[in-house]
């Protein structure tokens, strides 16, 4: 008996050993790490798969293609958060000493955690389209990134968008916006501009938390939504959150083209769940869906082919969140490629990668190079500008796809911008000690 | 004994239900009163929590009926899933912390057999029916290797290590369902189940109140699938046996009743609530790993209930579900909504300060 449990502990040993990561090899040649914080499982996985493979799968696309950003191999890591904050900042301090040289960590919550770390540690973080609107404020954040819109922006949009639909903004008095949203830090982001927007406009605005433990047991918050009859609802919802409130809505006789999503509820299996009847549910969006791009076909053919994508089946290559992380590993990779020109090196580091982010100017003529044209619009960022607050559009899903519905739509900047540069300076105020911005910024190339 | 001890036994104190019943109508009569008195104007807290959602029941009576239909719906589901932790509770006498993934596995496993049918071409009632088979066939073989491997060499082991061994139960079957299914939602297969799509309205009491056919069918279904346990487990002679494992484990073996064969039933019995379940709960909006933290609203249930008692676990499902849909609709907006989720156990401690056996629970007396 014993030496039967000996020889299961050898086992054991022997198979530790075998799986442990040996990087030597690796490192000999040029690289840059990327980590990639990403979440398969959990409930909050329906949204977080898409996204994980197309990060993965254009990161891993350069890499076949190009054989890395001019010349430089990436090497792609993923660490498994579950949308977990503290397993996210575990996975964080875990690959923090292999010298990542930007972050994502798909959280607004994990990137809460991190953003004063960020500054002290000296790599970049990048989060695309979420975590703390007023990171956006690069003079108090010089290391945070959030671009293209912050969820401010997103909000506004749907304010814009709520005019377009009925006529103007003078129309907007009386009406009544409903805000579902998940009961978490990433949820509650728009509440503060759109009650500044409620008592510019006049409208009514209505909030509708749903807790993470009852994400698919909404029907109390429906019939809330039942008796005060909003006139449109803007869905601020996370995993297995959307497609209930998409199927709710419907069971409910809510006015399904009413409920506009923001981008991050906007996953094909969020409306897919609602059936035929889910037609007509909107979602904003910066990118396009679909696999007609020349970027989405190099996917294919360099990843897919080769069975080096981590997708289901290859139909979802295109979905709406997998392109959303396509876009997100195209910033990092583009920021690397800024930095690479500012510097003259090859391997960066973060500081010469966060710089590169600051000059970051992709302009219509750069994504036709890289095989967007058509799929997202031009960004610009610049040392106090971390967001650029570009233009925002309205996707339609159509029983079996999103298509783009409304024209871009730019965001009510004059509203959002001083109330960023406001929260920043209360941000710092509330943390003492919050560095002054001591990093120079470079002039655009 | 002098006297006045002797009057003080002789005057019967007034019974529990009325004592509480006179401080109820006591305190409805202050409100309407000092209501009709003007104390509580329009707006004001008092006004939002007294009187208001009275007001908004009776003037909106359509709504109040939905918001009951809700909660019964609700309710049901509940106390479905609470039956599945009384069944073990009374069997194994763990809280089995694995329920609510084994909602999540039984789900999965019906939509992956299916899906696996559907790619050879095999669709329809019938493969759907067939998965059904499969996943119970599933959930049968987890039930044996769970008496197997986890019961029964922890038998006589402290509840405690038990209740640890469910946890690691949870974590084996999320590792496992991930490997095999993926962590990706997928659609319940509810049109081929033949489940009833739309709603039936009714135009009453000035508006309307829609019943959706997907709810009615739960609510059958899990009434029925109760009916069916309660009898079962009271009145067969495995009920029997079940009960005598509850009372003690020992006593029972001491009889010739055999522990493993009433563990593997209880838990096959638990699998098959929990596939009811996760069909239910997935037909409402998707299976996917988030379904856990459903189960996890039986607690309250089995706080109000009592863990051992099957009539507990369907009232205390009734009162959790239709006291916390009234409560987030009528005084949810007080508190800027989304009460519900701890709603359920205010009202569970409510109870149990009256009762703190639960409602139908044991009383637990013990001498020194």
């Amino acid at each position: 008996m014993k030496a039967f449990k000996w020889t299961i502990a050898a086992a054991f040993a022997a198979g530790i050993a075998a799986a442990a990561p040996v990087p030597a090899q690796a490192q000999t040649q040029d690289t840059i790490f990327i980590p990639l914080l990403s979440y398969r499982t959990g409930p909050f996985a329906s949204s977080g798969i898409p996204i994980a493979d197309g990060m993965r799968d254009y990161l891993e696309m350069i890499n076949q293609r190009d054989g890395g950003i001019n010349g430089v191999r990436i090497v792609i890591e993923e660490c498994e958060t579950g949308y977990d904050t503290k397993k996210g900042v575990e996975c964080y301090d875990s690959l923090r000493s292999r010298n990542p040289v930007v972050v994502n960590p798909y959280s607004t919550g994990i990137t809460l955690q991190l953003i004063p770390r960020a500054a002290v540690d000296r790599i970049p973080m990048l989060s695309m389209a979420y975590g703390l609107s007023a990171s956006a404020d690069g003079n108090i954040f010089p290391w945070i990134f959030n671009p293209p819109a912050t969820y401010w922006d997103g909000a506004s949009v749907m304010v814009s968008y709520m005019a377009q639909r009925e006529g103007g903004f003078d129309k907007l008095r009386g009406k009544t916006l409903g805000l579902i949203h998940l009961d978490a830090p990433y949820g509650k982001e728009p509440i503060p501009v759109l009650q500044a927007m409620a008592e510019k406009y006049g409208f009514t605005l209505k909030l509708y938390p749903v807790a993470a433990a009852d994400m698919q047991n909404q029907s109390a918050i429906w019939l809330n939504i039942r008796r005060d009859r909003p006139d449109y609802l803007y869905n601020q919802g996370w995993g297995a959150m959307n497609p209930t409130a998409v199927r709710e809505a419907i069971r409910n006789n809510f006015p399904i083209d009413k409920l506009v999503g923001v981008w991050w509820a906007g996953g094909d299996d969020d409306a897919r769940a609602g059936g035929a009847q889910a037609a007509g549910y909107r979602s904003l969006s910066f990118h396009a869906a679909g696999t007609n791009f020349p970027v989405i076909q190099d996917i294919l053919r360099h990843v897919a082919d080769k069975n080096l994508s981590r997708v289901a089946s290859r139909e979802r290559i295109g979905e709406n969140l997998y392109n959303r992380g396509v876009y997100n590993s195209m910033l990092m990779v583009e920021a690397i490629r800024h930095a690479q020109q500012l510097t003259g090196k090859k391997v960066v580091t973060g500081e010469d990668v966060r710089r590169g982010f600051e000059t970051m100017n992709l302009t219509e003529a750069r994504l036709k190079e890289i095989g967007m044209e058509g799929f997202a619009a031009p960004v610009r960022l610049n040392c106090a500008d971390h967001n650029g607050h570009n233009n925002v559009f309205v996707a339609r899903w159509d029983g079996q796809r999103y298509v783009r519905d409304t024209d871009w739509i730019s965001p009510i900047r004059d509203v959002v911008r001083p109330l960023i540069e406001d929260a920043a300076k209360k941000y710092a105020e509330a943390n003492a000690g919050w560095p002054r911005r001591t990093e120079t910024c470079d002039q655009r190339s | 004994m002098t006297d006045a001890t002797i009057s003080a036994r002789e005057a019967k104190p007034l019974p529990k239900w009325a004592v509480v019943t006179g401080s109820i109508v006591a305190v409805v009569i202050a409100i309407v009163l000092a209501n009709a008195a003007g104390l509580m104007p329009k707006g004001t807290l008092l006004h939002g929590a007294l009187i208001k959602p009275f007001v908004d029941m009776v003037d909106l009576p359509d709504l109040f009926v939905q918001t009951i239909w809700e909660g019964f719906v609700g309710g049901v589901l509940y106390a479905l899933i609470a039956l599945g932790f009384v069944l073990i509770f009374k069997a194994s006498g763990v809280f089995n912390f694995a329920q609510g993934i084994m909602v999540v596995f039984a789900g999965l496993t019906l939509v992956g057999v299916y899906e696996k049918f559907a790619s050879f071409g095999f669709t329809g009632m019938i493969a759907a029916y067939l998965a059904v088979v499969v996943a119970l066939g599933v959930m049968f073989l987890l039930a044996v290797a769970v008496e197997r491997v986890v019961l029964r060499p922890l038998v006589n082991q402290p509840d405690i290590i038990l209740f640890m061994a469910t946890f690691g139960l949870t974590y084996l079957l999320i590792g496992l369902g991930e490997t095999i299914y993926g962590g990706s939602a997928k659609v319940m297969i509810a049109d081929q189940l033949g489940l009833p799509k739309g709603a039936i309205d009714f135009d009453i009491l000035g508006g309307r109140v829609t019943l959706q056919k997907l709810d009615i069918a739960a609510a059958v279904i899990a009434v029925a699938m109760i009916a069916v346990l309660a009898f079962f487990f009271q009145y067969t002679r495995i009920g029997r046996a079940l009960r005598a494992v509850a009372d003690s484990h020992k006593a029972a073996l001491s009889v010739g009743i055999s522990l493993n064969q009433i563990w593997i039933i209880v838990w096959f019995t638990a699998g098959i609530v929990a596939l009811i379940t996760g069909i239910m709960w997935g037909a409402r909006s998707d299976v996917s790993f988030g379904l856990q933290t459903i189960a996890l609203k039986a607690l309250p249930v089995l706080i109000l209930g009592g863990f051992t008692s099957v009539p507990g676990a369907i009232v205390g499902g009734l009162i959790i579900g239709i006291g916390e849909k009234i409560g987030e609709f009528y005084w949810g907006p007080l508190f800027g909504n989304g009460i519900e989720s701890w709603l359920a156990y205010v009202i569970a401690l409510a109870f149990l300060m009256f009762r703190p056996q639960g409602l139908f629970g044991d009383k637990i007396i013990e001498r020194i």
